[in-house]
């Protein structure tokens, strides 16, 4: 289920858009050098790409928890942005707002990724999943269950950044999962409240089957 | 009329009191350490924790009414600087702008970097970000004072007003062991991850519905009706969940509360202020640094008869609040400290977490295990004599025991063979909330036998609707989870501001209260139905039993109360006597040192706490644990850095001001003491404060007794142990 995502992804944007010229519109060619490689190469690409668009709103069209929906944003409207403020989808949180803590975690095709660096633009034609899409109180994730019984959460802010990052880890590992593989899977979200023992003891738990 | 009730307060199966005291008519008996009970000390899920886990929990950053829009304020990069001119037409020219107010007019003073200059109100975020640099601000610029180590070397060492008692001086002339030395703290922010402010929503019939990320609803709700110059009740403030505080949301509204409000009402539509990460650094408050300067002495019998020193630190642009609570825990028979505070050009300090305590007992208890050192004698003797506290008296060798002190310390510190050693080091902790106040908790029973408490006070994380739902569940007979806690809206009855940790203890007692009474309404009902006299209708499993075998389950009696149920009220009553005004703790590192990289590596710590009676021990442990991770990170990594020229912050991000991660945890024992605190019918004291205080001192011990030299500066950063090993060479 996980990948690293190309410049392939995806179905053409609607009004004959494609991922070069989203670049372009999204001014990014200018911020380039802290993107990963692949991407870096996209936007080199762009800076030949013959039409511009924005700075006012553009259509993107991206599937959300299962749902295709549409975002009407400038490009420059981060996907944490479009998910808490258009689509109301508010468990994601902005708290550092550059990468950092983790509390905007989601899942972009399955992979987790910070929502405040990823530009809604970005996600033409592909599926986010937010902790909205994992679970419900009624009907939880089993991580999510494990943060309820093993109290893995105080304040509640980073939670649902901690929950994407640790069901992640839980799907992709599975029984596998050890400390130092959950370890490295939330080293890129931040608690201030201080729950990372009972976090741990509960994706550990949910791995292997729950209590 | 009240009536003396005789009952048994302290640790179970240690030091204890009988204390005898007088109820109030309305009130239960207290528990008294004995008290065999079924819900409350037990492990129970929060009631939040599904809405939490899902996301679906709804902070004040969440709240998105229709129509808002949103308010920031131009901040000054200047730390002292006068404003001489603010022009700010572009700005309300820009399409999507909807208000602009200036803060400070031509004339005033700018006395920290950050400080508010304007305030723009816009229809989104985006034209908020082009708009603030349509203003156009000329500033005269000063030099600020940025640094403590400044404001000395400008105005001179203030001086205090000293705390005396004894001869110091003669004392420490006649000390058989003395030590002296330096401890420096560093100034720590809060980083709440959830930001301050609030979404001020104005209705129809001139009240107003405002959201708020705050410590306190009651306190905001007063200080919010004040600003927009209307009565109390026509501000109603919904705090239902809340993103962390630690201290630095207590008060009233701040600044950006205020545009939001005033262009709120101006514009009568929705308006939300909330800072953004790096104004969370810059103004919302942080703790004050501290230099120590000690000196500590003891008789030959090993007993500490002196301590003399001087503190001081700088609390901002304000006067007050960076004295360091160095005297405490242990008895001083001799003493003279003097505390003061330097004004610099710098965001205001706020109080966090144990105000004064975690960088107080890392220097006291620095100097205590130095003292011991000198002596030649294992440091936890050494307390075990000097700390008179009982519960502490318990609470040392249980963590001891637990960390393995004597197999774990190096006696000869820094003699671990190859560059990483280890230690471990130990330090006391000390808080006094009993609780207070005379705050009433609603319960309201249904014929359909739901149970609902409420109060206006807010959960901060702490677990505070859990506490309610247990001690309410406890007096009903039934489970936790069947009780519905509604809170955090000052349409309820007032509830404690949450800080000092006097949430849980002021609010507790009147919830149990409650439940009791909410119990003996359904009794007398039972009663009438049978008719029988209430004292012939016993409580059971949450049912009741009666004469002739007659007996009904909890629902059953509910469905006999009449249509609108009943609710009744609980009251906080005045403390008693209690066990002690102290409570106790401490805690004990083990790290492992790198003395090739200078890394420290804590991993593990034991953590023993009381806190008069825990309800919900799950919860509990969770708040042990987390103030043993901001004592942690406290300890080694966080660290505000400010340009020394321009008093600028040069690392309000959560990727360049470093909190402690995952890959730093260690392992975390929390031990929570077993006792009832004798203050209030539920023995109940507070926890969230206490449990941060020994961490930092205890790591920077064991640091000490790893690699046998000492960091006596906060934190402890691989640069400042390569050169205190640099120097012990």
């Amino acid at each position: 289920m996980s990948r690293t995502p190309t410049p392939d992804d995806g179905p053409p944007a609607p009004r004959g858009l494609t991922r070069r010229r989203l670049f372009k519109t999204a001014g990014l060619a200018a911020a380039t050098s802290a993107l990963a490689g692949p991407v870096r190469a996209l936007a080199q690409e762009a800076a030949d790409a013959p039409t511009s668009l924005g700075p006012s709103p553009t259509k993107v069209r991206t599937t959300v928890n299962g749902e295709k929906r549409t975002f009407e944003v400038e490009p420059r409207r981060t996907l944490l942005d479009a998910l808490r403020g258009d689509a109301g989808l508010t468990g994601c949180k902005r708290v550092c707002d550059r990468g950092t803590c983790g509390a905007c975690t989601v899942w972009l095709d399955g992979r987790p990724v910070y929502a405040c660096t990823v530009l809604t633009v970005e996600t033409e034609g592909r599926e986010v999943t937010t902790i909205e899409g994992l679970g419900s109180a009624a009907d939880p994730h089993p991580v999510q269950k494990a943060f309820m019984e093993h109290d893995a959460l105080q304040c509640g802010y980073c939670t649902p950044g901690f929950v994407m990052s640790c069901a992640w880890a839980v799907e992709t590992h599975g029984k596998a999962l050890d400390e130092e593989r959950l370890v490295a899977a939330t080293s890129g979200n931040l608690c201030r409240c201080g729950t990372y023992p009972h976090v741990k003891a509960a994706a550990l738990d949910a791995a292997r089957g729950g209590k | 009329m009240p009536r003396k009730v005789t009952f048994t307060a302290g640790v179970k199966g240690g030091a204890t009191r009988e204390l005898t005291v007088e109820v109030h008519d309305l009130d239960v008996d207290p528990w008294g350490v004995d008290a065999e009970l079924r819900v409350v000390g037990t492990d129970a899920m929060r009631p939040d924790a599904p809405l939490k886990a899902t996301g679906r929990a709804v902070y004040t950053s969440d709240v998105r009414p229709n129509d808002m829009a949103y308010a920031r304020l131009v901040r000054s990069p200047y730390a002292s600087a006068k404003v001489v001119s603010i022009d700010v037409s572009a700005a309300e020219r820009r399409k999507g702008v909807l208000a602009v107010t200036v803060l400070t007019p031509p004339g005033r003073q700018v006395t920290f970097a950050g400080q508010g200059v304007a305030a723009i109100c816009a229809e989104t975020e985006e034209i908020l970000d082009d708009a603030v640099h349509d203003v156009v601000v000329e500033y005269e610029a000063g030099r600020p004072l940025v640094t403590t180590d400044d404001a000395l070397a400008a105005n001179g060492r203030p001086s205090g007003k000293p705390e005396v008692r004894g001869d110091p001086d003669a004392a420490l002339a006649a000390a058989r062991h003395r030590v002296a030395a330096t401890f420096r703290t560093q100034v720590q922010t809060h980083s709440a991850l959830e930001s301050h402010g609030c979404v001020v929503v104005p209705n129809d019939d001139d009240t107003f519905t405002v959201f708020a990320s705050t410590q306190g609803t009651e306190s905001f709700q007063q200080s919010m009706a004040r600003h927009l110059n209307v009565p109390t009740e026509r501000v109603r403030v919904i705090t239902e969940h809340m993103g962390g505080g630690f201290g630095a949301k207590l008060g009233g509204i701040d600044q950006w509360d205020q545009a939001a409000a005033t262009f709120a009402r101006d514009l009568k539509r929705p308006v939300r202020g909330m800072l953004d990460r790096r104004e969370e650094h810059l103004v919302a408050g942080c703790r004050p640094d501290s230099v120590q300067e000690l000196e500590l002495g003891c008789d030959a019998d090993g007993r500490i008869t002196v301590l003399k020193g001087t503190t001081y630190g700088t609390a901002g642009n304000g006067n007050g609040g960076a004295g360091a609570a160095n005297t405490r825990v242990y008895p001083l028979p001799n003493l003279r400290m003097e505390q003061a505070t330097v004004p610099t050009h710098t965001g205001r300090a706020r109080a966090f977490r144990a105000p004064g305590h975690p960088q107080g007992l890392f220097a006291l208890e620095g100097i205590v295990d130095m003292l011991a050192v000198e002596r030649g004698e294992d440091p936890l003797e050494f307390r075990l004599r000097n700390d008179p506290h009982p519960v502490r008296q318990v609470q040392w060798r249980e963590g001891a025991e637990r960390i393995r002190w004597k197999e774990t310390r190096r006696e000869q510190p820094g003699s671990d063979e190859g560059p990483v050693k280890r230690g471990v080091g130990c330090a006391s902790g000390i808080w006094y909330q009993r609780g207070r106040g005379d705050f009433v908790v609603n319960v309201r029973i249904g014929r359909d036998g739901g149970v609902t408490v409420t109060n206006g006070v807010q959960d901060i994380g702490t677990g505070t609707r859990g506490v309610l739902a247990m001690l309410v569940a406890e007096e009903l007979g039934i489970a936790p989870a069947s009780v519905t806690v509604v809170i955090g809206d000052t349409r309820y009855p007032p509830g404690p501001a949450s800080g000092g940790s006097t949430t849980a203890p002021s609010i507790g007692p009147a919830a149990r209260e409650a439940g009791a009474h909410a119990r003996q309404a359904l009794r007398e009902r039972v009663a009438r139905a049978w008719e029988v006299p209430d004292e012939k209708v016993s409580p059971k499993d949450g049912g009741f039993t009666g004469p002739d075998g007659r007996s009904v389950t909890f629902a059953q009696a509910c469905a006999l109360l009449d249509p609108s149920g009943v609710t009744v009220s609980g009251q906080r009553r005045p403390n008693y006597e209690g066990f002690s005004g102290e409570t106790a703790g401490c805690q004990f590192a083990q790290v492992a040192v790198d003395t090739d990289t200078g890394v420290v590596r804590v991993e593990k710590v034991v953590a023993v706490h009381d806190a008069g009676r825990i309800v919900n021990t799950l919860t509990a442990r969770s708040q042990v644990i987390g103030g043993v991770i901001q004592g942690i990170s406290y300890a080694l990594f966080e660290d505000r850095q400010l340009d020394r020229r321009l008093g600028d912050m040069v690392n309000p991000t959560l990727d360049t001001y470093r909190v402690l991660g995952m890959a730093d945890c260690p392992e975390i024992v929390a031990v929570l003491t077993t006792m009832d605190s004798g203050f209030n019918n539920a023995g109940m004291m507070g926890l969230g404060e206490p449990v941060t205080v020994p961490t930092a001192g205890a790591v920077a011990n064991a640091v000490a007794n790893a690699i046998g030299v000492r960091v006596n500066e906060l934190p402890i950063t691989p640069a400042r142990v390569l050169a205190a090993l640099g120097r012990s060479r």
